[in-house]
C-alpha cells in the first residue's frame, strides 16, 4: 500500500469492522447503561467459530456467516440471561463487572480450546485486487463493506419500522416509561445482546480473516476499539458509533501512514482521551442530552465493615514476619512476596476505586512508570535501589497524576473507560519511546535489590523487605483513612456535587488520592523491577489492572485490611491447590463473576 | 369510605410499604368505583407517588393488597398490569423525547395488536388532540410542556384502558393548559374510563373528582365525597401539614 486512496479505503474497511463491534455496544449501553467489556470475547468467540466452520467443517461464506451470527447470538443470549440479568437491581458497578468477568472466563475458555497460538482464518475469496483510481481494492474488502452496509440498513428497518424496534428505541429513552407501556424490558435486554453478540461475532470472523490470522489477545483490542468508537460517537448513539468508527479507522489508517504501524493502537487512544476531556457526550451529542451519567453513591455497594480488632491484626502481621525463621519452602516465600507485591497494587487502587470511587481499569500502568523509572534510575544514573525505587514511586504518583487529571471531571463508567485508555497509553508509550525505554525489547540486567549496599538477594531477606514496605503503606493508608482527608474523599465517592457544594475541591482531593495511590503503586513497580531483573512493555498488562480490581472488591472496596487479605487470597489459593497457570485466569474471572452475584461488599465489607 | 356499592375496580387494602428502614405508607386504603374520577391529595413527601408506582408495579408494598378487577395485581411485572387495562400518564409527561409524537403515541399501543383498529384510535386522538396533528412528525421533546401533556394523555388512551393513573397531570403547565387537561379528563373519563389521579392542586382536583383522598405523611387522614371535601377547612390543614393530628 502506498497511495492516500489505499489508506483511506483501508481506514474505512477496518471503520467498518469497528463499527460492527461499536454499534452492539451503543445498543446495549442504551438500553442498559452499561459498558458490555465482554463484547470483545465475544468478537473472539465469533472469530473461532469462524474457524471451526471455515477449516474443520468447509463451510462455504454464506453459510459461515450465518452460522457465527447464530451461535454469536446464542451467547450473548446466555450472557444477558444468567450473567447480567440476576444483577438487574444490584449497584450500578455490578453488571461493569460482571461483563469483564465473563470476558476473562470466555476468552480462557477459547484459549484452552483453541491453544494461545495464533490460527489462519483464510478468508475463501480469491485473492486478486481491482484498481480503483490510484489504489486497489479486494473482494473481502467489499465483503467487509457489503456486511457492514447490509448490518446498518437492516439495524435501521429494524429500529424504525419492527415493534422489538420502537420497545429498543423507547426503553433507551426512558426505562420506566416504557414498562408503563408495556414494554417487557427483559426481552429489550435479550434483543439487544443478541444483535449486539450476532455484529461482535461476524466482525471477528471478518478481522480473522481481512488478517488472516486469528489469536485470543483480539478480544480485549476489540472491545478497546469498540469502546473508543462508541465513545467518540456518544455513548448510546446508534448512527454515532458508526461514524465514530469509521473516523477511528482513518485516523489510525493516516497515524499508520504518517508514524508506522507500531502507532496504530496510541491514535486510537489519545482519540478517546481527547473526546472525553473536550466532548464527554460524544461528538454528536446535541446540548439537550442529559450529562452522561448521573450516578453517585449507588455505584459502591454500601455495607457495614467487618471489624477486626487491633490485637487480631497485630498478631497476624507478626506471624507473618517471623514466618521465615520457621523452615518454610522457598516456594511458599515466593508466593508470599507475589502477595505482598499484589497487595501493595491493591492498597493503592482499594483507595482510587474504593475510597474515592473512581473504578481504574489501567491501574497496571502505574506499576509500568514505577518499574521503568526505577529501573532507569539505578541503570542510567546508577542511583541506589532503594532510593531508586522511591524515586519510582514518586515519578508513578506525578506522572500517573497528571496524566488522569484530564478525566478528573468524568464520573462513573467514564472514568473506567479513561482509565484504561491512559493505561494502554502508557503501555503503548513504553513500546515506541525506544530512546528512554528501550522500546520491544524492553530493560535487561536491571540491578537486584539492595538496602544501604547490602543486596537482598535471599529469598527471606525479600520477604521482610517487601512485607514491611507493605505494612508501612497499609498503616499509611489505615491513617489516612480516618482522617479528615480520608472522610472528604468519601464524601466525594457518596456524592460528588454534594461534596462540592460543601467547598469540596474535586480536583484537588482527586489528584491527592491519585498521588497517593500511584507511590504505592510505584514502589510495587519498582520492587518488582528488581526482583525480575527484566521487565518489557507487557509486563505489567491490563490482565494485571483486572487482578488488582478483583483482589480489591474480594477484599471490600475501600478496605485496606481486605485489599491485603484480597492478595493473599487470589495468590495464594491458586498455589494451595496447585491450580495449573493456565486455569488460573479463569478462576479469577469466575471469582469475580461469583463476588458481584453473591458478595458485592466483599470479604471484608466496603469503607 | 366511598359509597361504592358494586365491587371496586381498583382497591388497595391495609398497604405498608418501606423504602428500607423509612416507612412511606401506613394501612393505605383506597378503592376507585367503576366509572369514577378519584383523585389522592398530599403535600410533597405523602406517598402519592409511590401510590402510582404501586398501583403499576414499580415498587412493590411489603404488605397489604392491591386488586384490580377483582383480581391481585401483587407479583405481577408492570408490562403485565398494563396489560390488564391500566394505562398511566406519569409525573413530569416522561415521553420518548427522541421519537416522533406519532411514534409516541403508537407506544401507548404497544400492547395491542389490532393494527386497523390502532390506526382508527390514533385518528380518533387527533380529534379529541387536535393540535397534535400538525406536530405528529416532531420530535416529542421539542414540544412545550402542555402540548406534551396531550401527548402523554393520548399515549395512555391508545392502549384502551379501563382505567389511567395520572401522577400530577396539571404540574408545570400554564393555567389555559390546566384548565384544558381538567376539561379532558372529564371527557375522558365520561368515555367510561376510570380515573386515578394524584394532585397536589386540591382545588382543581377536587372540582372534576368524584371522590378524594387526603394523604399525610403516608397515612389517609380525610376521605369523601369530592363535594363534600371542597368546602372542608381540614383540607387547607392536611394540606400546609399543620395539624399533625387531623
Amino acid at each position: 500500500m502506498s497511495s492516500w486512496l489505499d489508506y483511506t479505503i483501508n481506514g474505512l474497511i477496518v471503520g467498518n469492522v469497528y463499527a460492527l463491534v461499536a454499534v452492539g455496544l451503543a445498543l446495549i449501553f442504551g438500553v442498559s447503561r452499561l459498558i458490555n467489556f465482554a463484547q470483545g470475547s465475544i468478537y473472539l468467540v465469533g472469530a473461532y467459530i469462524g474457524w471451526v466452520a471455515v477449516v474443520q467443517l468447509h463451510t462455504p461464506l454464506p453459510l459461515t456467516i450465518i452460522v457465527v451470527a447464530v451461535a454469536a447470538a446464542i451467547v450473548g443470549l446466555i450472557i444477558e440471561r444468567f450473567g447480567l440479568r440476576p444483577l438487574q437491581n444490584s449497584v450500578r458497578i455490578a453488571p461493569l463487572l460482571a461483563t469483564i468477568g465473563i470476558s476473562f472466563v470466555l476468552d480462557q475458555l477459547v484459549m484452552l480450546t483453541f491453544s494461545p497460538n495464533p490460527r489462519a482464518l483464510p478468508s475463501q475469496l480469491p485473492d486478486v485486487r481491482f484498481q480503483v483510481g490510484g489504489g486497489t481494492i479486494g473482494p473481502l474488502d467489499l465483503l467487509i463493506a457489503g456486511v457492514g452496509l447490509t448490518s446498518a440498513l437492516l439495524l435501521f428497518v429494524f429500529l424504525r419500522y419492527s415493534k422489538l424496534g420502537w420497545a429498543v428505541r423507547a426503553t433507551a429513552q426512558d426505562r420506566d416509561a416504557a414498562m408503563q407501556m408495556g414494554v417487557d424490558v427483559n426481552r429489550v435486554n435479550q434483543a439487544v445482546f443478541g444483535i449486539a453478540a450476532a455484529l461482535g461475532g461476524v466482525s471477528g470472523m471478518l478481522v480473522g480473516m481481512y488478517y488472516n490470522q486469528i489469536d485470543t489477545a483480539m478480544s480485549l483490542q476489540a472491545t478497546l476499539k469498540g469502546v473508543v468508537a462508541e465513545v467518540v460517537g456518544g455513548a448510546g448513539n446508534v448512527p454515532g458509533a458508526v461514524i465514530g468508527s469509521l473516523l477511528l479507522g482513518l485516523v489510525e489508517s493516516y497515524g499508520v501512514a504518517v508514524f508506522g504501524t507500531s502507532y496504530r493502537n496510541l491514535f486510537a487512544f489519545l482519540l478517546l482521551v481527547v473526546v472525553l476531556v473536550l466532548r464527554p457526550n460524544g461528538l454528536f451529542a446535541s446540548a439537550r442530552q442529559a450529562p452522561p451519567e448521573p450516578l453517585t453513591g449507588t455505584f459502591i455497594a454500601p455495607s457495614r465493615p467487618v471489624r477486626i480488632p487491633r490485637w487480631a491484626l497485630a498478631v497476624a502481621a507478626g506471624g507473618f514476619a517471623v514466618l521465615p525463621l520457621f523452615p518454610v519452602s522457598f516456594y511458599v516465600l515466593q508466593t508470599l512476596i507475589n502477595a505482598w507485591l499484589l497487595g501493595m497494587l491493591a492498597l493503592s487502587l482499594t483507595l482510587v476505586a474504593g475510597t474515592i470511587g473512581q473504578v481504574s481499569l489501567g491501574h497496571a500502568a502505574l506499576l509500568a512508570i514505577g518499574a521503568y523509572s526505577s529501573a532507569l534510575l539505578s541503570l542510567t544514573f546508577s542511583v541506589p535501589v532503594g532510593l531508586a525505587i522511591i524515586g519510582g514511586g514518586l515519578m508513578s504518583a506525578a506522572l500517573g497524576t497528571a496524566l488522569i487529571s484530564p478525566s478528573f471531571r468524568l464520573r462513573g463508567h467514564y472514568v473506567s473507560i479513561a482509565t484504561l485508555a491512559i493505561g494502554e497509553i502508557v503501555s503503548l508509550v513504553i513500546l515506541n519511546w525506544e530512546s528512554v525505554t528501550r522500546g520491544p525489547i524492553g530493560i535487561s540486567g536491571i540491578p537486584p535489590l539492595s538496602l544501604f549496599g547490602y543486596d537482598l538477594i535471599s529469598p527471606t531477606s525479600i520477604y521482610w523487605f517487601s512485607f514491611a514496605v507493605m505494612v508501612v503503606l497499609a498503616l499509611l493508608q489505615g491513617r489516612l483513612l480516618t482522617s479528615h482527608l480520608g472522610r472528604s474523599f468519601r464524601a466525594i465517592r457518596d456524592d460528588d456535587i454534594a461534596a462540592r457544594a460543601y467547598g469540596l475541591s474535586l480536583n484537588r482531593y482527586k489528584s491527592l488520592a491519585f498521588i497517593f495511590g500511584g507511590f504505592a503503586a510505584g514502589i510495587s513497580g519498582g520492587i518488582a523491577a528488581h526482583l525480575y531483573s527484566y521487565i518489557n512493555h507487557e509486563t505489567f498488562n491490563t490482565q494485571q489492572s483486572i487482578l488488582a480490581l478483583t483482589v480489591v472488591i474480594l477484599g471490600g472496596l475501600g478496605n485496606v485490611v481486605g485489599a491485603i487479605v484480597g492478595s493473599v487470597a487470589l495468590v495464594g489459593l491458586p498455589e494451595l491447590f496447585r491450580i495449573a497457570a493456565e486455569y488460573r485466569i479463569l478462576i479469577y474471572g469466575i471469582v469475580l463473576l461469583l463476588l458481584v452475584r453473591f458478595r458485592p461488599q466483599g470479604l471484608l465489607g466496603t469503607i | 369510605m366511598t359509597n361504592a356499592s358494586a365491587e371496586p375496580l381498583l382497591a388497595l387494602t391495609g398497604v405498608n410499604t418501606f423504602y428500607g428502614q423509612a416507612q412511606v405508607h401506613f394501612d393505605l386504603s383506597i378503592s376507585v368505583t367503576r366509572g369514577h374520577i378519584v383523585c389522592l391529595l398530599g403535600g410533597n413527601a405523602s406517598g402519592k407517588s409511590t401510590t402510582m408506582k404501586i398501583i403499576l408495579g414499580l415498587v412493590k408494598p411489603r404488605s397489604g393488597e392491591v386488586s384490580f378487577d377483582g383480581a391481585s395485581l401483587l407479583g405481577l411485572s408492570t408490562p403485565q398490569i398494563v396489560r390488564r387495562g391500566i394505562a398511566s400518564v406519569p409525573e413530569a409527561r416522561r415521553l420518548f423525547a427522541d421519537m416522533s409524537v406519532r411514534e409516541n403515541i403508537l407506544m401507548g399501543a404497544f400492547v395491542r395488536n389490532d393494527r386497523e383498529a390502532i390506526a382508527q384510535d390514533l385518528d380518533k386522538m387527533l380529534t379529541l388532540f387536535p393540535k397534535l396533528g400538525q406536530r405528529l412528525s416532531q420530535r416529542a421533546g421539542s414540544l412545550s410542556g402542555g402540548e406534551q401533556q396531550m401527548v402523554a394523555m393520548a399515549r395512555a388512551l391508545m392502549s384502551r384502558p379501563r382505567m389511567i393513573v395520572m401522577d400530577e397531570p396539571t404540574m408545570g403547565l400554564s393555567p389555559l393548559y390546566v384548565d384544558r387537561v381538567l376539561e379532558l379528563i372529564r371527557t375522558i373519563n365520561q368515555e367510561g374510563v376510570s380515573v386515578f389521579m394524584v394532585e397536589q392542586n386540591a382545588s382543581l382536583a377536587l372540582e372534576i373528582a368524584h371522590e378524594a383522598y387526603v394523604l399525610q405523611t403516608g397515612k389517609i387522614v380525610l376521605s369523601g365525597p369530592a363535594r363534600a371535601l371542597k368546602d372542608d377547612p381540614r383540607i387547607r390543614d392536611a394540606y400546609l401539614g399543620g395539624s399533625e393530628a387531623a
